[in-house]
């Protein structure tokens, strides 16, 4: 006899919403960005990013079959993990840099702790972190600027004995980081990302990345409240610091991993009040990185710091209506 | 020989590193060459022998109330010998691996085998028991060592591998590389012991078919 009834646990409503849809449109989000860094970086820019989208997205279909998992590749999400990857590194990223950073991203930290939904890191900035830790000469500095980049040096170049290295150290946290004399981009330049400002890939206008961010908290995929947060954060330790504002929210990765990499679903807590503990959290480690670090920027590694206590905030941050520990304790007050 | 299964014991089934997860801090920080992984490897190795035939011998005059004290005593005398030994003959070693020779008194596989097997085994047995454990000591760091030099940089026991062109994965040689290697390594011998596990299932399961249908 055929079972009249189904029953099956809640939810029962269904929404459109599938991961593949999200990741469409974080991909969607990514595309002004990407624009600006082929306009600058030319070539370099979209070779790395297709490396790095092939490299992940193979390996994560390798993986699944000898795991003998779902094949999940569809759902999109390694390839935003290789975008995102792609967007971290320099622009003269070797190609083996960009194929080991996948696939330390995707087998390791993502697969290896149960795939989408089961890593604890977000799976792109641990890539960059293994590439930073093992390749420091490759993914600072010099690495950053093509070498046709112009720079206006506050040090008289005829007057120096030897030619001032100008490209020694020069995305603009790097400048003020080694206390270069070079002069920084102006504002707009920091604003807009062209001419002057260096950086990773994805890294180089905030205009294009608030588009992108902006568009996504339209779409409903990201709550406002990671970005909104982890950025006044950042401005107001800035402004106490007495430092320009503008220039410390445009620069480095700040925008990438305010929009892109802090709000990852899987490695953020889903709680409002989680979310505000994570942003702050993320700004406050960015600006002590920034200003007492050996690093220049500190984005990268403040959410992946932050990653590591979301479960904690999470826990804490839960909605307690219907869970035991409530009741006990209006139990114990009554 | 009935006590000789107590050799093969710690070779791959309680692999001191990848299975009882014991002397965690030693292989953390020594790995990081394949000459340094033998040498620290062999050192403890030697202790443990040591120490297990001492305290397996003595083991019916010490009172049970003070035996932690006796072993640490015991352990440290043979520390204390292996360390001289070091410093006497093999100096380069010595200067390697540091401060984690005498760090070998407080490592937890020693003082483990003590009170774990040799306070109720036979001489004999608890001797087999040291070399086993010892050799799967050595066994494990010196593989983790090894695929650490070898992508940190880029040699083996001091060989150069590759090319000019090579550049080592610095991290690797780094506390984080010594983290994955290891997870990776305890991964693996985890997949190993459920394959062999799964196995004998299956001829076990095998062989009562076949005596149900006869």
């Amino acid at each position: 006899m055929e079972p009249k009834l189904v029953l099956s646990s809640s939810p029962h409503i269904r929404s459109g919403l599938t991961t593949q849809r999200i990741m469409l449109d974080v991909l969607i989000a990514l595309i002004p960005a990407f624009g600006v860094s082929i306009y600058v970086f030319g070539w370099s820019a979209i070779l790395i990013t297709v490396i790095c989208i092939a490299t992940c997205v193979l390996t994560e279909y390798v993986i699944e079959v000898i795991l003998k998992r779902k094949i999940t590749i569809s759902d999109l999400s390694a390839c935003v993990t290789g975008v995102l990857i792609a967007f971290n590194l320099p622009y003269s990223a070797p190609w083996w840099m960009c194929i080991i950073g996948s696939v330390f991203a995707i087998a390791i930290v993502k697969q290896l702790f149960g795939g989408l939904g089961h890593n604890f890191l977000n799976p792109a900035l641990a890539g960059r972190a293994f590439l930073l830790a093992s390749w420091p000469t490759r993914m600072t500095g010099s690495a950053f600027v093509p070498p046709d980049a112009v720079f206006n040096t506050t040090v008289d170049v005829a007057s120096a004995a030897t030619p001032v290295d100008a490209t020694a150290m020069a995305t603009p946290l790097g400048i003020v980081h080694g206390n270069l004399n070079i002069a920084l981009p102006s504002l707009w330049e920091m604003f807009v990302g062209f001419p002057g400002k260096y950086g990773a890939i994805g890294e180089i206008s905030a205009l294009a990345l608030i588009i992108g961010g902006l568009y996504l908290i339209i779409r409903g995929v990201i709550s406002w409240r990671i970005p909104v947060c982890y950025l006044a954060t950042v401005a107001i330790i800035a402004f106490f610091y007495g430092d320009n504002v503008i220039f410390q929210l445009c620069a480095g990765g700040l925008m990438l991993g305010a929009f892109f990499m802090a709000t990852d679903y899987v490695s953020s807590p889903s709680t409002p009040l989680g979310q505000v503990i994570f942003a702050v959290g993320c700004g406050v480690i960015t600006m002590i990185i920034r200003k007492y670090g050996g690093y220049p920027e500190g984005v990268s590694y403040s959410i992946l710091l932050m990653n590591c206590c979301a479960p904690l905030i999470q826990k804490y941050t839960k909605n307690l209506k219907y869970s035991s520990r409530e009741k006990k304790g209006k139990e114990a007050l009554q | 020989m009935k006590s000789f299964k107590y050799l093969t014991n710690g070779l791959i089934k309680e692999n001191p590193t990848f299975r009882l997860l014991l002397g965690m801090c030693p292989t953390m920080a020594v790995t990081t060459a394949a000459v340094n992984g033998i040498g620290m490897g062999l050192s403890t190795t030697a202790v443990l022998i040591g120490s297990n035939v001492a305290i397996s011998a003595l083991r019916k005059f010490i009172p049970d109330s003070i035996r932690i004290p006796a072993f640490i005593v015991i352990i440290a005398s043979f520390v204390t010998i292996v360390g001289m030994l070091l410093k006497a003959y093999i100096p380069v070693l010595d200067a390697a691996l540091g401060l984690y020779i005498p760090l070998i008194v407080v490592n937890c596989i020693i003082l483990g085998r003590a009170e774990a097997f040799a306070f109720d085994h036979t001489v004999v047995e608890s001797l087999y028991d040291g070399i086993g454990m010892g050799l799967g000591f050595t066994l494990s760091l010196t593989v983790l060592a090894s695929v650490r030099e070898i992508f940190g940089a880029g040699t083996f026991f001091g060989i150069p591998l590759f090319g000019d062109a090579f550049e080592p994965v610095t991290l690797m040689i780094l506390p984080p590389g010594g983290f994955i290697v290891l997870g990776l390594g305890i991964g693996l011998v985890n997949l190993i012991t459920a394959i062999r596990k799964e196995r004998e299932k299956n001829k076990k399961k095998a062989v009562e078919l076949k005596e149900v249908k006869s």
